[in-house]
């Protein structure tokens, strides 16, 4: 699995499960279960960006969350930094937590309008630091500079912002307590254009600077091309496929990617008229119901018997390059 | 088919919505301009006439499928709609065209499909329902604002493919607003780029992506990574944030993020010259190319 065998992993994730619960009819009885995350391993390695792409509904941010334990997982077992924290009770959790941080997705969300700049960013030192009041205030402006942001804007909401200047915000409060890892839920979807850029150079920038380790979920295939080393790619609730960034976008080794991969518009209509697109027919199947078998059998356009049968194995077909395929069984 | 690309807020939907006078006024006033359709100023008739044209002639696709399509009536009953309302059809006429309609764009078993509600419908499938709506009275022009930011590649790509067939098989004019230049490169003849309320560049797709004109415009084409070709080390920003729209522009609207600008940029708004290949621009550089051109 290692591309660069220096590198040892910080995150360890192994058969992840998280089921949601259906309760249904008068006596409310547990009638099924939304599979949103249904067996997905993964290691990140230090210093490197794990892109998760999916589209929407396949569970990469449920499997993101679930990482970092804001939910209690059904099974399955995640290591970060080497202590295993898959079915620590969340009280022990406290203590771990400065070394995973999150960025969410909707930086209007997930900022308390009623909090100053000064103290959403403060909030985290308040919780688990013991530094004195003047020495908080020099950490956040420190940090207010990293993330490019004006020291005099301290003092004000999060509503006098833009979405780029919120999400850098966002981006501050989870630098404040100096973490190891990372996630990013879709931290520029909600952006223009215009502004991701900003937003993902400035992530890279931290990453070099602080040597993060970011797990960054996106649908957007080609700012993930962009900013990722490795790219998994989760189709209902299973990574379908996970390789270093340009064996996935040069040689997709799964129909699903590859489908994935040719429904990206290019930004140049004379590539655009030569393209060979694949058009998948029908919708994602609701992830309560998962088909039997393979989970993509019912929009693969190179099904075979076997797929409507069986599930297909998560194995190296190459090295560092792992799918989920049937049709890779032969070679 | 002619597509409008801008960021959020550059004021592109708008436009569009002012054109057939869907903006409440007040707040909305639309202060001075003509729109022409098919010989009669939209901006001056009478609403009555404006609603026969409305639906009519000229089909209206929202971006959000969920929230543009009323949850209390099954959505045969709102394709119905405008085919009774528009050309007085009776209730079994509409029914028949209804399921045409349906079948037009893609949706199986559609004679059942007709009696389910919205919700039922998955986000591509509801698309697909608004753009049923949209031609049911076989409209002259096809104005979709967004009509697939809201869905997934895959999907997406569905749409587009359908959007394409469509207009080769009703060969109506569309008007497809979008922020995704890939989109825009796929599926349009023409190219608008708006940004700050104005349009700031305006030429066949072709010509726009190979050689554009306007700063913003190159800029814009720059930042967005791709996932086929080369990957770039850094991405290149367009620094700052887009204009607030207060007043009447004095300025070029862009002269703040532009990488080239001028002394006259700050006390005048560029007016839009001609640069050849049908192609204009609103930017005071190419003011000495279109003297060129013109000599």
């Amino acid at each position: 699995m290692l591309d660069n065998p220096v590198k040892k992993p910080l995150v360890k994730v192994r058969d992840l499960k998280m089921h949601f619960p259906i309760y249904s009819g008068f006596f409310q009885r547990h009638t099924g279960n939304v599979k949103a995350v249904d067996g997905v391993s993964f290691d990140v390695f230090e210093g490197e960006t794990l892109g998760l792409v999916g589209e929407s509904g396949c569970g990469k941010s449920t499997c993101g969350r679930a990482v970092l334990r804001l939910y209690d997982i059904t099974t399955g077992s995640i290591e970060i930094d080497g202590k295993e924290i898959g079915a620590t009770p969340q009280a022990d959790l406290r203590p771990i937590r400065p070394t995973m941080q999150m960025v969410f997705q909707d930086p209007q969300a997930s900022l308390n309008p009623r909090m100053t700049v000064q103290s959403i960013i403060q909030e985290p030192l308040d919780e688990h630091t013991k530094l004195s009041q003047k020495e908080k205030q020099e950490k956040v402006w420190e940090l207010m500079d990293a993330v490019g942001l004006n020291r005099r804007f301290a003092g004000r909401y999060p509503h006098a912002f833009s979405g780029g200047q919120r999400q850098r915000i966002g981006i501050a409060r989870a630098l404040a307590l100096n973490p190891k890892f990372i996630v990013c839920d879709e931290p520029i979807a909600a952006l223009d254009v215009s502004i991701q850029a900003q937003v993902v150079n400035l992530l890279e920038d931290l990453q070099e600077k602080y040597g993060l380790t970011y797990l960054f979920i996106s649908h957007d295939l080609s700012m993930v091309r962009h900013i990722a080393t490795r790219v998994a790619v989760m189709y209902l609730g299973k990574i379908v496929e996970l390789a270093p960034r340009e064996a996935l976008y040069a040689s997709p080794q799964h129909p699903y990617t590859e489908a994935l991969l040719s429904a990206v518009p290019e930004p140049d209509p004379s590539l655009e008229s030569r393209a060979d697109r694949i058009i998948l027919q029908g919708d994602v199947p609701s992830p309560s119901k998962p088909p039997k078998g393979c989970n993509f059998c019912t929009r693969c356009p190179k099904v075979m018997d076997i797929c409507k049968e069986t599930e297909p194995e998560f194995k190296e077909v190459k090295p560092g390059h792992f799918a989920a395929c049937h049709l890779l069984d032969k070679s | 088919m002619l597509g409008v690309v801008g960021e959020s807020g550059s004021g592109k939907s708008v436009t569009m919505m002012s054109l057939l006078g869907l903006l409440p006024s007040p707040p909305a006033d639309v202060h001075s301009g003509t729109v022409t359709f098919d010989g009669k100023d939209l901006l001056k008739v009478d609403p009555e006439t404006l609603r026969t044209i409305r639906g009519r002639k000229i089909g209206f696709i929202f971006q959000d499928p969920m929230t543009s399509l009323n949850p209390v009536f099954n959505v045969g009953y709102q394709i119905m709609e405008p085919l009774r309302v528009h050309m007085g059809m009776d209730k079994k006429a509409a029914e028949a065209r209804a399921q045409e309609l349906l079948e037009l764009v893609g949706i199986p078993d559609a004679k059942r499909r007709l009696k389910d509600y919205p919700h039922q419908f998955s986000g591509g499938m509801r698309q697909r329902v608004m753009i049923a709506i949209a031609l049911a009275c076989d409209p002259q022009v096809l104005i979709a604002d967004e009509p697939t930011t809201a869905l997934d590649v895959t999907i997406q790509a569905q749409i587009l493919e359908l959007m394409k067939d469509l207009r080769q098989k009703l060969g109506m004019a569309v008007i497809w607003i979008t922020h995704d230049l890939g989109v825009i490169a796929g599926i349009a003849d023409r190219v608008m780029v708006m940004y700050g309320g104005q349009i700031v560049e305006h030429a066949p797709v072709k010509e726009l992506f190979r050689n554009p004109k306007h700063p913003y415009t190159k800029a814009l084409l720059k930042t967005v990574p791709s996932v086929r070709g080369a990957r770039v080390r850094r991405l290149t920003t367009i620094e700052g944030q887009p204009p607030i729209l207060g007043a009447q522009p004095t300025s070029c609207p862009f002269r703040d993020r532009c990488s080239e600008p001028l002394t006259v940029c700050a006390s005048k708004n560029p007016p839009r010259y001609e640069v050849g290949n049908g192609h204009d621009v609103a930017c005071f550089h190419a003011d000495a190319l279109e003297t060129a051109h013109a000599g």
